[in-house]
């Protein structure tokens, strides 16, 4: 079931243009994540879902009914912000019980909710406590509890994992996706970070230059990018670009390279191969297409990566092993991947190709 | 660093500079004798003389009027033109403006006043006196709560909108909690500058309603008598007071944020 309906939302800030004709369904329930680069776009549609922008066209629909008609404060979409802004002068108890008192419920029941939400989040004790008293990951829970006591229909998240260390920041990613469960609301969140994105959503939006690249699931995004750039943005990737054949993808100076059954024969198209799907061999006669020269061998524990050198390719090849590496730096190998292991890219379909 | 004590010199002079007349004039109020240079031993007898000095009982209840009514005037004036200034306008020409009386010659804003009274046809009295004092006050307390502004968090704002709080509401319950240091900080400063002001209350008020030191001023044209002393360190140590609890007050507020 659908709950948010973008339709065509547009926006620009003088010359800039931060949103261009954008379409999204957001499904009641789910968690959704708007992802891109600084600058895509995706602030400005989180702020104007949160009633802080106004689109210039477009229409945003909550339910079906006109969200945009509606002032911020009364909106049933609450933000947890970047910064949290938290309000300083106020303890922990009575930032969450903030939202309450706007919607003038009885002090009893405001009592209840605060005590409750406070619990979940794990900050009983700390009720008491001003904003400044409390840990990096603290005040993101009181931030969390004060925007989901409100019980909005959507909660916005707007990089919320971006401002805490590396352990906190696991344990949040869990907790987050806990408290999605619990509270059942639909939750959007914004970043620029592929891995907090992945790890959280059920499906993604990848933006860029303001415009809506790709939405899916998270391991359909990494198996089957639909725009160069997405094959680019979203992990590790090995890109050739090519001309479409029957065998697969002609690529000057390296010939033609295994490929899926894709777009029409005959037009230019972008291979993407990740690194873990490239096979290393042992060099034999007459056997393989692409011949490379092992130029760095890293080895990271669970995973090496091969870094090798094609001749006629100006990149570097990057492929990836279980565990060590059985190849040396300097070593020639054969390069091979299945057809179907790789994905075929029409170039036609956007403009950019990150660098 | 013990060979180069004589560096010290010119520091200890220059607080010398700045604090022997202060202290001759708090020490020379306790003294016995009429004449300012000679000591007569240790006497309350100029500050008993004061308070039964009508004149200025008036100046000082005067002034107090005028410090006061323009204080409240020009703090609630001046926060609000910063919150505008800040939130509805991109221009640096009307924020340059807004802090000018400020730094404007004083003598410049006494005439130009007395002139737009007399255009206006608005008699002298205790009313001028503080309208006039409300202009500058309310410059220095746009210009403190204006930078305190411009620290300020904006998403506080927005945060509380998002949580339902009409801009009314956010504007009492969020924007005036976090610039109170600010308001406070510009409504002292306004107060000290009102209570010693002379060239903008001597051109703006009636003759039959001076301010203390308009009445000082006249009282020391015939030469300074202890009396003036006494009562220049009372108003010395008003200032201090007002100056320590300033800093109290705004070490206070940082301590809750």
């Amino acid at each position: 079931m659908t709950l948010i309906s973008i339709d065509g939302v547009s926006r620009r800030f003088g010359e800039v243009t931060a949103l261009d004709s954008v379409s999204l369904d957001i499904r009641q329930g789910e968690f959704f994540a708007l992802l891109g680069p600084s600058g895509c776009g995706k602030t400005t549609l989180l702020r104007i879902l949160a009633g802080f922008e106004q689109p210039d066209t477009g229409s945003v629909r909550l339910d079906g009914s006109d969200l945009l008609a509606i002032p911020a404060h009364r909106r049933p979409v609450n933000l947890m912000f970047q910064s949290y802004a938290l309000f300083p002068h106020m303890s922990v108890e009575k930032n969450v019980a903030y939202g309450l008192e706007r919607e003038r419920l009885p002090r009893a029941e405001i009592r209840e909710r605060v005590a409750a939400v406070l619990e979940t989040v794990g900050l009983t004790a700390q009720a008491r406590r001003r904003p400044h008293e409390l840990s990096g990951g603290q005040r993101q829970r009181v931030a969390l509890a004060r925007a989901v006591v409100k019980r909005p229909r959507l909660l916005l998240l707007d990089e919320p994992l971006s401002a805490l260390d590396k352990k906190v920041r696991s344990e949040m990613q869990l907790e987050l996706k806990r408290l999605q469960h619990e509270v059942g609301i639909t939750f959007v969140v914004v970043t620029h970070d592929q891995e907090e994105a992945m790890s959280l959503a059920d499906r993604i939006a990848v933006m860029n230059g303001g415009r809506v690249e790709q939405v899916d699931a998270p391991a359909d995004l990494y198996e089957r990018p639909r725009t160069p750039f997405v094959a680019g943005f979203i992990g590790a990737n090995n890109l050739f670009t090519g001309k479409v054949t029957e065998k697969g993808l002609e690529v000057d100076g390296l010939g033609v390279l295994p490929a899926p059954a894709g777009p029409v024969e005959g037009e230019t198209a972008m291979l993407a191969v990740r690194p873990e799907r490239i096979r290393l061999d042992p060099v034999t006669e007459d056997q393989g297409v692409l011949r490379g020269r092992v130029v760095d061998v890293s080895f990271y524990g669970g995973v090496s990566h091969v870094a090798l050198s094609l001749a006629g390719h100006d990149r570097n090849l990057l492929a990836a092993t279980q565990g060590r590496a059985r190849v040396e730096t300097g070593a020639e190998v054969v390069i091979a991947w299945d057809a179907d292991d790789a994905a075929l890219v029409p170039t036609e379909v956007s403009g950019g190709q990150p660098s | 660093m013990r060979r180069h004590g004589w560096l010290r010199l010119p520091f200890w002079l220059t607080y010398l500079f700045l604090y022997a007349p202060i202290v001759v004039l708090v020490v020379m109020s306790f003294n016995r004798n009429k004449s300012p240079y000679t000591w007569g031993g240790f006497s309350l007898d100029w500050y008993g003389r004061l308070a039964e000095n009508d004149s200025i009982r008036t100046g000082l209840v005067n002034t107090l009027i005028v410090a006061f009514g323009s204080t409240v005037l020009s703090t609630v004036l001046g926060t609000l033109l910063a919150v505008g200034l800040a939130r509805h306008t991109r221009s640096r020409l009307l924020d340059a403006l807004s802090t000018l009386p400020a730094i404007l010659p004083d003598l410049v804003i006494a005439i130009g006043l007395l002139v737009f009274y007399t255009a206006i046809k608005l008699t002298l009295g205790l009313h001028s006196v503080l309208i006039a004092h409300t202009v500058f006050g309310m410059a220095f307390v746009t210009a403190v709560v204006r930078a305190r502004l411009g620290g300020m968090d904006t998403s506080l704002e927005e945060a509380s909108r998002d949580l339902g709080a009409a801009p009314l509401t956010t504007f009492v319950k969020i924007t005036l909690p976090t610039l109170a240091p600010g308001i406070v900080a510009g409504a002292l400063l306004a107060f000290t500058l009102s209570l010693d002001e002379f060239v903008i209350a001597f051109f703006t008020a009636a003759p039959s309603e001076p301010t203390l030191p308009i009445v000082i001023y006249s009282m020391v044209r015939f030469g300074v008598t202890p009396e003036i002393n006494a009562l220049a360190t009372l108003l010395l140590a008003v200032s201090f007071t007002v100056v320590i609890v300033a800093q109290r007050l705004t070490r206070l507020t940082e301590a809750l944020r």
